[in-house]
């Protein structure tokens, strides 16, 4: 069941998507996410529908991977477009079963509230896929760092978010194995009444938090052993590299909001 | 009761760019009562392997019979809880699993799960924790207040008290001191002498298997490399270190004492103590 989310993972590829710099990945969709919302008709989508078919197509990251990966969102995008199509009340009303009424107005706020959902979920998972969390976190430490003059712990933060993004996939197999064997002691996670449901849970939740606990415990352990300090006087392995297809990106952001500005009505 | 491989294949995230296959065309067969080694390098397909044996992995190929059940690729199976009552797994480190208020609690689980009246699992409860060899004082504790090893035993016995026909083992004593290794080790093998349980171990310690095991299982890159009585399996030290295994360390002394001697002994002695009355009777021979 874990193993089909793609959402967090990593893919790796060699793509020039893959090869951008995770500053300007992280800025183009910074920069995307702000202007999907400018788009308010069919052209302005179409542009953006088609821009992110081109992220995809260079990206290298198989559509139907994709797709199937995100199958879990789906349905949440499902979810608020009926709720646009039951619950607006604008234009002509397209049909009436029982008490509800489908008006037209609904009908294409939830087409449009649905396309943009889409194009942002599309995106950003591009970005985890494309990108190992360790350059995530390199590229937002770096982004962030001019906030370091205000006393903002940057490197702290960056820290906290890697070692998260680090140990998603090792609690996910902890929780694998832990319900396995929970599994192998006769318990039941798949059927049963709600209540017995959540009961079911306590043998899972309670090992799975002790061992997280010792975890984070051993790994502050082992990081103060081989010297860890903080940010202070620590140099950098990876070094982010900003090179000319960056700069077409950003070039690419900048003429995209330009062509939004003139074609939304 | 009989567990028959045939020709079971296993991938993980089948489907996925992240498809990664772990066994493939595995056949073999636990015979009941019999105590069973699987060996194999790291990597090699054993843990897969055994969780196919209560059917908590389903083959994508090949099907595998557990008593009278039959579970084949791509049918869905239902009323599997008979199945793991029947085939009980202790897990690498199966302290991990460890979850409820009291000992007592945590090991009445596994029965309870399986429809066991509350009595009847706290009279097991009392069997299961001398066997392991703690006193009864711990059952009130909290499993989190114990040592590490003491952990260890309670989660076996949590495994015992569901008394299962197939008790199937992953490293049961990684971790723990020698002492309480051979104690462990021991009751397992008593177990399965006395009550006519069926046991399958999975280890890295060549002198377990040696010890212990009826049959021995050569795992190798997710496929059986070779199945076979320990006497067979150790005589040949060259097929072993091919995949990255080796004899014990009784058999490497044996081959050094044969070639100081000039000749071989009878036979491959798979003990200590069978090395030393084999040397004795020799001893007696040239007297």
């Amino acid at each position: 069941m874990m193993e089909k989310m793609i959402v967090g993972r990593y893919l790796p590829a060699d793509s020039v998507v893959h090869k951008m710099d995770p500053r300007a990945k992280l800025l183009f969709i910074f920069g995307f996410v702000i202007i999907v919302f400018l788009a308010n008709n069919a052209v302005t989508y179409a542009v953006l529908g088609a821009i992110t078919c081109l992220i995809v197509l260079l990206s290298r990251v198989k559509l139907r991977f994709l797709i199937n990966g995100l199958k879990p969102v789906l349905i949440l995008i499902l979810f608020t477009f009926f709720l646009h199509v039951f619950f607006t009340k604008e234009g002509d009303i397209l049909a009436q079963i029982g008490f509800l009424t489908i008006y037209k107005g609904g009908v294409i706020k939830g087409v449009l509230i649905s396309i943009r959902f889409l194009l942002l979920i599309f995106v950003t998972s591009l970005l985890t896929l494309t990108t190992p969390p360790i350059s995530v976190t390199d590229g937002i430490e770096s982004l962030f760092g001019p906030l370091k003059k205000l006393k903002l712990p940057v490197h702290e933060l960056a820290l906290m978010m890697s070692i998260s993004l680090r140990f998603i996939p090792t609690l996910l197999d902890e929780t694998d194995k832990i319900m396995k064997a929970q599994m192998a002691r006769g318990a039941d996670f798949s059927s049963g009444s709600i209540p017995e449901r959540v009961k079911a849970v306590i043998p899972l939740l309670i090992p799975l938090f002790v061992s997280a606990f010792k975890r984070a415990e051993e790994l502050a352990v082992a990081m103060e052993a081989r010297g860890y300090k903080g940010s202070e006087g620590r140099t950098k392995y990876r070094i982010l590299q900003w090179s000319t297809r960056d700069t077409i990106a950003m070039f690419l952001l900048v003429a995209l909001c330009a062509a939004l500005f003139m074609l939304r009505s | 009761m009989d567990i028959k491989l045939r020709e079971v294949e296993y991938s993980y995230a089948a489907g996925t760019p992240f498809e990664r296959q772990a066994i493939m065309d595995v056949t073999f067969t636990i015979p009941s009562g019999q105590y069973v080694a699987i060996i194999g390098h790291t990597g090699s397909g054993k843990s897969t392997v055994l969780q196919h044996l209560n059917a908590l992995l389903r083959p994508l190929k090949g099907e595998i019979e557990i008593g009278s059940r039959t579970i084949a690729a791509g049918r869905k199976g239902k009323k599997l809880k008979d199945v793991r009552r029947r085939v009980g797994i202790v897990f690498q480190f199966p302290e991990h699993q460890l979850f409820d208020e009291t000992v007592e609690k945590d090991i009445c689980f596994g029965p309870m799960n399986f429809g066991v009246s509350e009595e009847e699992a706290k009279k097991r409860t009392r069997e299961a924790i001398g066997l392991v060899g703690l006193p009864e004082e711990v059952l009130g504790k909290s499993p989190f207040d114990l040592s590490g090893g003491q952990m260890r035993r309670v989660a076996i016995a949590g495994v015992l008290a569901m008394k299962p026909d197939v008790l199937v083992l992953d490293e049961p004593t990684a971790g723990l001191d020698p002492r309480g290794r051979q104690d462990i080790m021991n009751m397992f093998a008593t177990l399965q002498k006395k009550n006519g349980l069926t046991c399958v171990l999975v280890t890295h310690s060549m002198e377990d298997a040696a010890r212990y095991a009826d049959k021995i299982i050569i795992m190798h890159k997710g496929q059986v490399y070779r199945t076979g009585a320990p006497r067979d399996i150790f005589s040949d030290a060259d097929s072993l270190t091919n995949v990255g295994l080796d004899i014990p360390e009784t058999v490497r002394f044996q081959r050094m004492f044969e070639s100081h001697l000039g000749h071989p002994l009878d036979k491959v002695c798979l003990t200590p103590e069978e090395l030393a009355a084999e040397v004795s009777r020799l001893r007696g021979e040239m007297t």
